[in-house]
């Protein structure tokens, strides 16, 4: 029994996204993702650096060809840029699929949703697939849906903290409204927060410091693949209810 | 500004350009020279010429012109 999850019509097994930022190297960076059992990474556009054509590349050591590269659009805070980022990714990987974030402030790294939107919408016209980092805000989410965004992404807390998944009524919310994937973006600090994410029906989870800032990532980059799988078959399997006092699970009868 | 001068196999013109933010001396010819001369790998990277990108197809057959303003950009690791 195999379970897939689909975006824009690609069909992908494993609901862990990695990004590639923040790791001692490139070996290291490569181990993780091997561990992690992503098949999707998220990767920066960068000017080339000019004057040392020879240095290491990422191509080098995480092949394109077996992994999907998602560009990402990290570091734009309006929607010029972000989408002058994605043309460029277009041109230099070939694909149009792409992960949007426009940010509003450095502080937070918050998303601007007013330029989201917009580049939304602008992308999509382009011919763009863009999967999208978004407030934990349901309305917000299904804007975007209707902008053109192949999947939402909310943040599950500010990007690079760790906190975990803040609010899992708003994502829960959102995942219940939206007819496209959705994937916690950002927040997650530990394999639980994962599991968490994937409990609520989230069809994946995007993490990149959580693992990279770990002190042993690649071990935390095979907790995180356990935990998505562990959350994503709690999810299906249908967790038991509430209760406020105590059930036995012994039979009372026959008690001596 | 561009100017003339001599190398080994004649006269080559030199123009004035503005490639990843950094005003540089280029040989005249295509955006493919240039970046062949750069030692880049062309599949691996991708052009915006004044603002416009240039698609990898064309890149041998747009001359480099005095004051182009190039972005040569390629992925490298990053994250959400």
């Amino acid at each position: 029994m195999t379970d897939q999850w689909s975006v824009a019509g690609r069909t992908f097994t494993s609901r862990l996204i990695v990004g590639t930022g923040k790791y001692k190297d490139f070996e290291q960076n490569a181990a993780a993702v091997a561990a992690s059992g992503a098949e999707i990474v998220t990767v920066a556009v960068r000017r080339v650096n000019v004057s040392d054509p020879t240095a290491p590349m990422l191509t080098d050591y995480i092949d394109p060809k077996k992994i999907t590269y998602l560009p990402n659009t990290a570091g734009c805070f309006n929607a010029d840029d972000a989408i002058r980022t994605l043309r460029l990714a277009r041109e230099a990987g070939g694909w149009d699929l792409v992960k949007l974030e426009v940010l509003g402030e450095a502080k937070t790294l918050y998303p601007n949703m007013r330029e989201t939107l917009t580049a939304t919408e602008t992308l999509a016209k382009e011919g763009f697939l863009p999967m999208v980092y978004c407030v934990d805000d349901p309305i917000a989410a299904k804007q975007l849906e209707d902008a053109g965004a192949v999947a939402v992404m909310p943040l599950g807390a500010p990007i690079g903290s760790g906190l975990g998944i803040q609010n899992r009524v708003t994502i829960r919310l959102i995942v219940e409204g939206a007819s496209v994937p959705v994937l916690v973006d950002a927040g997650v600090g530990t394999a639980s927060d994962a599991a968490v994410a994937m409990e609520l029906g989230c069809d994946g989870v995007l993490m990149n410091t959580a693992i990279a800032e770990a002190k042993d990532p690649i071990r935390m980059a095979r907790a995180m693949k356990l935990a998505v799988e562990a959350g994503r078959d709690s999810y299906l399997a249908g967790r038991m209810g509430v209760r406020r006092y105590a059930d036995p699970s012994s039979p009372l009868a026959g008690l001596i | 500004m561009g100017c003339i001068v001599k190398g080994k196999e004649g006269r080559v013109a030199v123009i004035s350009i503005r490639l990843n933010g950094e005003q540089r001396q280029a040989r005249e010819g295509s955006i493919a020279d240039l970046v062949a001369s750069l030692g880049l790998d062309v599949k691996k990277v991708a052009v915006e010429r004044n603002r416009e990108i240039v698609p990898r197809s064309t890149l041998a057959d747009v001359a480099l012109a005095e004051g182009d303003e190039l972005e040569i950009v390629h992925f490298v690791g990053g994250g959400c």
